[in-house]
């Protein structure tokens, strides 16, 4: 089957790349563009460890066609921040050492990031609730909801 | 996922096209929360996929002057849960979809999925049959309007025929001294599926309910409306025995199963108690909404 050609912005890079038809967008991010930053945990959207941002907003991209995101925007947790500027919440993450296993922790940097673009100081339910579709099997939550209540409470997210 | 090839029509004529081409071995794509997990488990194996992200007009979500709110098929439950005016004239309706899945699910997830994948547990369509909304189908032969209350015929199955697409929703504004609520019982609250959900949808005037829409999820091979309680309660002053006499018609008209998530008795347990809840807060809201407080509850 011809593979069709995705044309979207990928890390605040303008991508070309072709893709088979029936590959969803996390299989295209990982195969065929070398981001394995976002995980396949369930592939059913139940476990939010493939979550990227399209169009600013987080999605499940296990559930997604790699050619839905033609000419939008996607960012991954390797566009989240730099190695040498970490995004604050990266940084308070790994201060107060929250990664456990670490599967799970680039889709809840992505669904955390997002809530704090949408709501820069929410409550502590709002957190909650906002990391509600990410599953932690090492469950570690607590840290979790320490480091971005930190961040929230010093500063907004930088960007999404 | 097995393969198949991959269509982005741009217009609701297009899709048309393509389906009256392959319809029958088609599926239609928008926010794929539902298409896509049967397709991984091979429940589904369509040899052509229609992505309806590139259609502009099933994206609508917009108050119409006199004609209520217009609603896109394609307008993701996140949108529905966040729109201002929805939160406002239809609660209902925007607690649904803030119900949805979690929030990466609800970015994607549309109002017209949630209807066409016709689940019995499907949240949206308690409060969009209660607001008495009206589906407009898109086929080879026009457009036709079907009540979402008829466009459901059993489970997983719809009205629309394989060369036919659901465009948007018509829901009426549902005007003053109106209100409604929607609500579901589950063990958890995000990426759960209903147990059992009600969405109750009311109009007072003249300190008597003039009109009462009751919907229920999950207990039934489809969503249903309970009719016999909007008979009991219209015309009647909204009293605590009018609504707790309402809520056990309620739990009469739900024929449920045991599964999983539920006994039969459970579900027609939860079906009382969340209509009476429902009804409560609908009242409350509708007293709210424009003129006089009504009389307080005896």
């Amino acid at each position: 089957m011809a593979k069709q050609l995705l044309n979207f912005t990928l890390n605040d890079t303008e991508t070309d790349v072709l893709v088979q038809p029936y590959v969803t967008l996390l299989d295209a991010l990982r195969e065929d563009l070398g981001l394995t930053g976002p995980k396949e945990g369930c592939g059913t959207g139940d476990c939010g460890a493939c979550t990227v941002h399209l169009d600013g907003k987080p999605v499940a991209s296990c559930l997604v066609l790699a050619m839905q995101a033609r000419g939008r925007s996607v960012r991954t947790i390797e566009g989240l921040g730099r190695f040498d500027a970490l995004h604050p919440l990266q940084d308070a993450f790994v201060r107060l050492g929250v990664p456990q296993c670490g599967f799970c922790i680039p889709g809840v940097l992505m669904a955390a990031a997002a809530l704090l673009t949408e709501n820069p100081h929410p409550t502590e339910e709002e957190i909650r609730y906002g990391i509600a579709g990410n599953l932690c099997r090492c469950t570690g939550y607590t840290k979790m909801l320490a480091a971005i209540t930190e961040v929230a409470g010093a500063a907004p997210a930088r960007r999404a | 996922m097995r393969r198949f090839q991959l269509a982005l029509p741009r217009s609701i004529d297009d899709c048309l096209k393509l389906l009256a081409e392959r319809g029958p071995e088609a599926k239609l794509v928008a926010g794929g929360t539902d298409l896509l997990p049967q397709m991984k488990g091979g429940l589904l194996k369509p040899a052509a996929v229609v992505d309806l992200s590139g259609v502009a007009e099933l994206r609508v979500l917009r108050r119409e002057d006199g004609a209520g709110l217009r609603v896109g098929a394609a307008v993701t439950a996140r949108e529905i849960e966040l729109d201002g005016h929805t939160r406002s004239a239809y609660p209902a309706l925007a607690e649904s979809g803030a119900l949805v899945g979690s929030v990466q699910i609800r970015n994607l997830a549309t109002v017209g999925g949630n209807l066409c994948n016709a689940a019995p547990s499907a949240d949206m369509a308690p409060p969009l049959m209660a607001l008495e909304a009206e589906a407009i189908i898109a086929g080879p032969r026009g457009r036709r309007r079907v009540p979402v209350s008829a466009f459901f015929t059993g489970v997983r199955r719809t009205v629309l025929a394989p060369d036919e697409l659901l465009v948007e929703l018509i829901v009426p504004a549902p005007g003053p001294r109106s209100g409604g609520q929607y609500l579901r019982h589950t063990p958890r609250r995000e990426l759960d599926i209903a147990v059992v959900g009600v969405a109750s949808q009311i109009t007072l005037s003249d300190g008597v309910c003039r009109k009462a829409r009751i919907a229920l999820a999950a207990v039934a091979p489809t969503p249903i409306r309970a009719t016999a309680a909007e008979q009991a309660l219209e015309g009647q002053p909204l009293t605590t025995p009018q609504i707790a006499r309402a809520a056990q018609l309620a739990a009469e008209a739900a024929r449920p199963i045991s599964d999983q998530r539920g006994s039969a008795d459970f579900r027609r347990h939860l079906v009382a108690v969340l209509t009476r809840r429902t009804l409560t807060t609908a009242l409350e809201r509708a007293a709210e909404h424009g003129g006089r407080p009504e009389p307080p509850i005896q």
